[in-house]
């Protein structure tokens, strides 16, 4: 059931187009059960695109996209939702509830898709809540009352809420300070080991493609040009991967990230 | 995926409580099993505790959590005489559990009588600070218009029109057509009061009266009230939310001069129109009630009013219209500045904007009515 050859995401020949401005064309990627996938491409090669079309967020013009097994293009509305309490999604600002306190919102999609006593849906959110790295004191607080970083961790612990198998993360570390990122990676590294969990994950961020990703996948010229371990990348010709890669910052990360990926 | 059945029992061996789980624990049926592992719990001493692990089959993080609770206080939770039966991963995920175990502290709220009291001295203490808050929002307002009027160029024209088509334009036909049934209902009610005393033609003179001097102005300004005041706090609401505002400050543009004053100008502009379609749609209305009710045609109509309504009737409502809409204009923007970073306190906001704008136009209007009756007008 959990052999490590099992495809959690399977998008094959995927177009989408906006009017005539044509984002992906032929689109391909397959992500494996209990790996850390990093999507990088430059700004307006439709990574978020990608991410909701995955989600069913998005309808592509052609092409089909399996998530755990459940084809998206052709599922109801039960089945999705059936399959949203399987994975867990972390949006780039959050996007938690505003009105709800952050203990609330953890529990949001518990009342929805679980029948568990409220004594019982408490503890579990305190659990969610530690684990994303909270003090247990920030659940009795609203989103506006936090900070950048403490509301990623906020949405972290949301996106925990079900304990679900895959986790989608957009942009996670964006916005956060150096310490904080690095932190924010640690903490993703971590859950994985634990729970197991298969993480995609859209990124700009050079240090996390190198501490946490098993893969990366390059978004450019409309397709997934390369699925690679980071250490094939660095060593692709391509010219996109190449200036993504060996650029000044691109170095600088990769000289850092060294030993630590070595240890991890 | 097949999901096996989550089953929970628990034997007593050599003086040991074994708790042998079966089945898959995943968050969705831990329902089931909550009330079963409390007892347990408050039973059982945590120390002779011992997990059966063998015919567990897949287990999450809250399953994991759902039984660590047995062992929570235990001297040695991880020891390994809690556990027996090999599984490949439980035991970890209910240490990782255990150890994020932390319960948030919620303080609960005891109700008691003299919260009543409290609120309602905060509310009053609320409304004076609104209202001076707004008397300062005013004055601050008056000044810029001031330093505005002093140097026309800085008008911002484009907005101006803008918000004038919006809340101006767009209103008409609503104004009209409140007023037009209002009218009409008028006449209706003095139709039938009037006629017992054989008095039906000073139906005119009421339905002339009220509509000028009252119904138009007050229709128009709670019109008003409701589409503009609040699109006003809306709209400035969000770009608080978003921070254009402080963009704004940040770039040297003044948020009043640039957001403020051209809602005021174009409201203030644009309600006479509105008012004077106001009074003609409801004259229209009861004079077709009129006709159609007690015979009175329409030139008889128009004749009557010559002779018994003079103008100040029409300058009286007239009068009253810049006064409501500056006043409408000024609480929606002043509330839309409030709004701070939540959806919540926009929405309480633009719902504050609506209410007091509806009860300053009223009050206004009562103390406008109390200074004309005074003035003999």
């Amino acid at each position: 059931m959990t052999s490590s050859a099992e495809s959690v995401i399977e998008v094959r020949g995927v177009e989408n187009a906006f009017g005539r401005h044509v984002v992906h064309k032929n689109l391909d990627l397959t992500m494996m059960r209990g790996e850390v996938l990093g999507l990088v491409g430059g700004s307006g090669t439709g990574k978020t695109v990608l991410m909701n079309t995955i989600l069913g967020l998005r309808r592509p013009q052609a092409g089909s996209v399996q998530v755990l097994g459940t084809e998206i293009t052709k599922s109801s509305q039960r089945e999705l939702i059936r399959l949203s309490r399987r994975w867990g999604v972390l949006f780039q600002n959050g996007a938690l509830f505003s009105s709800l306190s952050v203990r609330e919102n953890v529990k949001a999609p518990m009342r929805e898709h679980a029948e568990l006593p409220n004594r019982l849906m408490n503890e579990l959110a305190d659990l969610r809540i530690s684990l994303a790295g909270l003090e247990p004191e920030a659940g009795a607080k609203l989103p506006s009352e936090l900070s950048g970083g403490m509301r990623k961790r906020a949405a972290l612990a949301r996106a925990l809420a079900m304990d679900p198998e895959l986790l989608f993360l957009d942009e996670p570390t964006a916005g956060l300070d150096p310490i904080g990122a690095a932190a924010f990676d640690e903490l993703i590294l971590d859950l994985k080991q634990t729970l197991g969990l298969s993480v995609f994950m859209v990124t700009h961020d050079l240090d996390s493609l190198h501490t946490i990703c098993d893969r990366v996948a390059v978004l450019a010229d409309q397709k997934v040009e390369i699925v690679a371990p980071i250490d094939e990348l660095l060593r692709s010709p391509h010219p996109w991967v190449h200036e993504y890669f060996h650029g000044p910052r691109g170095r600088a990360a990769h000289d850092a990230g060294q030993p630590q990926s070595a240890g991890g | 995926m097949a999901n096996s059945a989550l089953h929970l029992s628990i034997e007593s061996r050599e003086g040991k409580t074994v708790i042998i789980p079966a089945g898959d624990w995943l968050i969705g049926d831990l329902g089931q099993v909550d009330k079963q592992i409390r007892n347990v719990c408050d039973k059982a001493g945590a120390d002779h505790v011992q997990f059966d692990l063998s015919q567990l089959g897949r287990i999450d993080m809250s399953g994991a959590f759902a039984l660590s609770r047995l062992v929570r206080r235990s001297s040695e939770p991880n020891a390994d005489r809690h556990f027996t039966g090999n599984h490949p991963y439980a035991r970890k995920l209910m240490m990782a559990a255990h150890e994020n175990s932390n319960v948030c502290p919620i303080p609960r709220p005891h109700p008691q009588f003299k919260d009543v009291l409290i609120r309602v001295g905060c509310a009053v203490q609320d409304m004076w600070d609104d209202f001076v808050g707004t008397m300062a929002f005013a004055g601050r307002l008056f000044q810029t218009l001031y330093n505005t009027l002093l140097h026309p160029s800085r008008l911002r024209w484009a907005s101006i029109f803008s918000v004038a088509e919006d809340a101006g334009m767009n209103a008409l036909p609503i104004v009209g057509l409140l007023s037009f049934f209002m009218g009409a209902v008028m006449a209706f009610l003095s139709a039938n009061l009037l006629a017992e005393f054989g008095a039906s033609l000073f139906t005119v003179d009421l339905v002339g009266l009220a509509v000028l001097r009252e119904f138009a102005v007050v229709i128009t300004a709670i019109i008003l009230a409701g589409r503009s005041n609040s699109a006003f706090t809306a709209e400035i609401g969000s770009m608080k939310m978003q921070q254009e505002i402080d963009a704004m400050v940040v770039l040297g543009i003044d948020p009043y001069e640039a957001l403020v004053i051209p809602r005021v100008i174009a409201c203030v502009l644009m309600i006479p129109l509105l008012v004077f379609a106001a009074m003609v749609t409801g004259l229209i209305g009861g004079a077709l009630v009129a006709w159609l009710q007690l015979g009175i045609s329409p030139t008889l109509f128009i004749a009557r009013m010559y002779e018994v309504i003079s103008i100040q009737h029409f300058w009286v409502g007239m009068s009253k219209a810049p006064v409501f809409a500056l006043i409408i204009a000024l609480i929606g923007c002043r509330q839309g500045l409030l709004v701070e970073g939540n959806v919540d306190s926009l929405g309480r906001r633009t719902t504050m904007s609506v209410v007091q704008a509806l009860f300053a136009v009223i009050l206004v209007d009562a103390i406008f009515a109390m200074v004309y009756m005074e003035l003999n007008i």
